[in-house]
């Protein structure tokens, strides 16, 4: 990959991480309400997915979606708008943080509903099938999705239809407080293509550079092929599952254990030891980011709320 | 009487069930070692031991289906359905299964099942996250269904929907669990399918139940403080309904506001004020108006979601109608 390119993946990662954190400090203080699901830990898996894709290639993914949606190119301003309830968020404050979207950059989606978007992410790939493109959904998803019959299905159907779907498992070892091996009968998600005769791969989600090498390799595939693929990708999430988990489920020696291993700073001393970059480099990056973040904040705060009357908008297209 | 938080008369009617009866267990998400999504069950996994506190795989259908299942062959399961949004990926277990399994063959097969569901808006929480569908479920014959107010209810009704042998859906609110309130000391159960009076009055009443009769009550202060006197009656099990603290309040006032949290077409109060028309219409003195939110799936903005959900002034606005 071109210098430039990982360097702007390393400010990927960093503008996820530290939008989120700023975010944490607003929910605390009342500003974003609902739940809000932090991505911090797992900022390597959509970075290296997401770059990996063809921009004619669509995503969709659950309630854990903001860095899913900075990494499809939806500005920071937005994000944070819609973290606030403002009128200039993406969904016009109307979603939250569970709910970005903007279909111009083929960012279809969070999802709250756990599992129901993949048999719609099936259907992006009929859709596209019946036009006659080779257009890929990438679907991802959590490991505790794969409990649920919408996960069966959609990987039956995906198959048994050749669509060209990219399922992507982010195995960050928990649903909520429960470890993976404690809900679902194999611990290796990727074996649950198996038993669609789907093919399949696993890969460490810390480096963004393996992911997304994976990705890639597995995008081909399905394009070539017009055949889905499952990917699980190995990670892991640093806070809780959303604001105010009280985490009795795991020790803080395990957290503190994958901390180590934390994306950003692997990239960061990959990016350094190859001399990808300089410090300064990735320094600057940091306080571009910094910078970037307080004007988001700024954005948000001072954009209006919806109007009243937008509480009726948007019910019906017709 | 003790006063207590609406959570821990939950917690307390599980916890006594579990203790009397042996075939009671929990199924559900984060019941066990979390302690409970809304920290009803807090405690009861060290107590009662994974076996009888399960923490499933978010698998909506496994987890309902099951219950039925372990229902039919003998066991007391009482299902947790994290939030009453998640019912609907298990809609045909809740409305097409279990309500018919009895009737279907010739009352050979018993479920006696409780599922535990949490619902309600008013938590920013979205549209998908937010509902209050409860009279969708109360649709179906065969299926009973209850939505307690108080503390006192929560725990005498969830203790007699466990003691029953029918399928039940219990559904409590989201933003309820610490309302507090007085309970018996000792041993007791309310009877399901039994309206309640909880506020005497002689002007107008308000039919409510759940979240809508901490609102009424509410309203009910403030009316009297205005020399207006609400009579609000409490349903607090919608199927089977019993109309008949409702018809005997409104023989007295002749005048009714219904009071709802869902949407208003086709909902609790559009059968509440229906049988009203049809079993007291001699006593209508005033149209009667239902109170309910609005018909628009629920933002995530605080401000539209507020201005969606009904309102203590919603309802005195509409008490002050009626008595035009
Ligand atoms: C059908 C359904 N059941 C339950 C929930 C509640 N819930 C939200 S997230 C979650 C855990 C999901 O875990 P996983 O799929 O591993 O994703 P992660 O949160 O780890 O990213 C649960 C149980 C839901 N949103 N939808
Ligand atoms: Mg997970």
């Amino acid at each position: 990959m071109k210098k430039e390119q990982q360097i702007d993946l390393y400010y990927q990662m960093v503008l996820i991480r530290r939008l989120e954190e700023r975010g944490a400090e607003l929910y605390q203080q009342g500003k974003i309400g609902g739940f809000m699901h932090l991505y911090i830990g797992q900022e390597a898996v959509s970075t290296g997915l997401i770059a990996a894709r063809e921009p004619r290639d669509r995503v969709i993914t659950a309630y854990r979606d903001h860095g899913v949606a900075l990494n499809c190119g939806i500005s920071a301003n937005e994000v944070m708008a819609e973290l606030l309830g403002k009128a200039t968020g993406m969904s016009k404050g109307k979603g939250g943080s569970m709910h970005m979207a903007d279909t111009s950059k083929n960012m279809w989606g969070g999802h709250a509903i756990v599992g129901g978007h993949l048999p719609i992410a099936s259907g992006f790939a009929i859709g596209d099938q019946y036009a006659g493109n080779d257009n890929i959904t990438i679907c991802m998803f959590g490991d505790g999705a794969t409990n649920i019959g919408y996960f069966h299905e959609a990987l039956n159907i995906a198959k048994t239809w050749g669509l060209r779907v990219l399922w992507v498992c982010e195995n960050n070892q928990y649903g909520m407080g429960t470890a993976v091996d404690r809900a679902s009968a194999v611990t290796d998600i990727r074996q649950k293509a198996e038993g669609y005769g789907m093919k399949n791969g696993q890969v460490d989600g810390m480096d963004v550079l393996k992911v997304y090498d994976a990705a890639k390799d597995a995008l081909d595939y399905v394009r070539k092929n017009s055949q889905p693929y499952l990917l699980e990708i190995d990670t892991y999430r640093f806070r809780g599952h959303s604001m105010g988990d009280p985490e009795r489920y795991r020790k803080a020696e395990e957290v503190k254990k994958w901390q180590e291993n934390d994306p950003i700073g692997i990239f960061n001393k990959q990016l350094l030891e190859k001399k990808v970059a300089t410090a300064k480099v990735l320094d600057e990056i940091e306080a571009r980011v910094e910078e970037e973040i307080a004007k988001a904040v700024e954005f948000a705060e001072a954009s209006p709320e919806p109007a009243a009357e937008e509480l009726y908008s948007d019910i019906y297209a017709d | 009487m003790a006063k207590i938080t609406m959570r821990e008369a939950i917690s307390q009617a599980l916890m006594e069930e579990m203790d009397r009866d042996p075939s009671v267990f929990i199924m559900g998400e984060e019941v066990g070692v979390w302690g409970g999504t809304y920290a009803v069950t807090k405690g009861f996994y060290d107590k009662y031991g994974a076996m009888r506190v399960k923490d499933t795989p978010i698998a909506e259908n496994a987890i309902i289906g099951g219950a039925i299942g372990a229902a039919m062959v003998g066991q007391r399961p009482v299902a947790e359905l994290m939030t009453i949004n998640f019912g609907f990926s298990a809609m045909d277990y809740i409305v097409n299964q279990a309500p018919k399994l009895h009737y279907m063959f010739g009352g050979q097969f018993t479920l006696p099942l409780v599922i535990r569901a949490v619902g309600g808006g008013g938590r920013q929480l979205g549209a998908t996250h937010s509902q209050t569908p409860d009279a969708i479920f109360a649709h179906f014959p065969g299926l009973k269904v209850v939505s307690p107010g108080t503390p006192e209810d929560a725990k005498g009704l969830l203790k007699s929907a466990i003691r029953s042998n029918d399928p039940i859906l219990f559904i409590e609110h989201a933003t309820m669990y610490q309302v507090r309130g007085e309970v018996p000391e000792g041993e007791y159960t309310i009877p399901i399918g039994k309206s309640k009076v909880q506020r005497e009055g002689k002007d107008v009443t308000i039919v409510t139940y759940c979240k809508g009769l901490e609102l009424s009550m509410k309203a009910a202060e403030e009316l009297s403080k205005e020399g207006i006197e609400v009579e609000v009656v409490d349903l607090r099990t919608l199927r089977p309904l019993d109309m008949e603290p409702v018809i005997e309040s409104f023989k007295k006032t002749n005048r009714a506001v219904v009071v709802e949290e869902g949407w208003k077409s086709y909902g609790v109060g559009s059968e509440i004020v229906s049988r009203i028309y049809e079993e007291a219409f001699d006593y209508v003195d005033a149209p009667i108006i239902r109170v309910a939110q609005k018909e628009v799936p629920l933002p995530y903005n605080r401000t539209l979601e507020q201005a969606a959900l009904p309102q203590v002034h919603d309802i005195t606005a509409a008490v002050k109608e009626v008595l035009k």
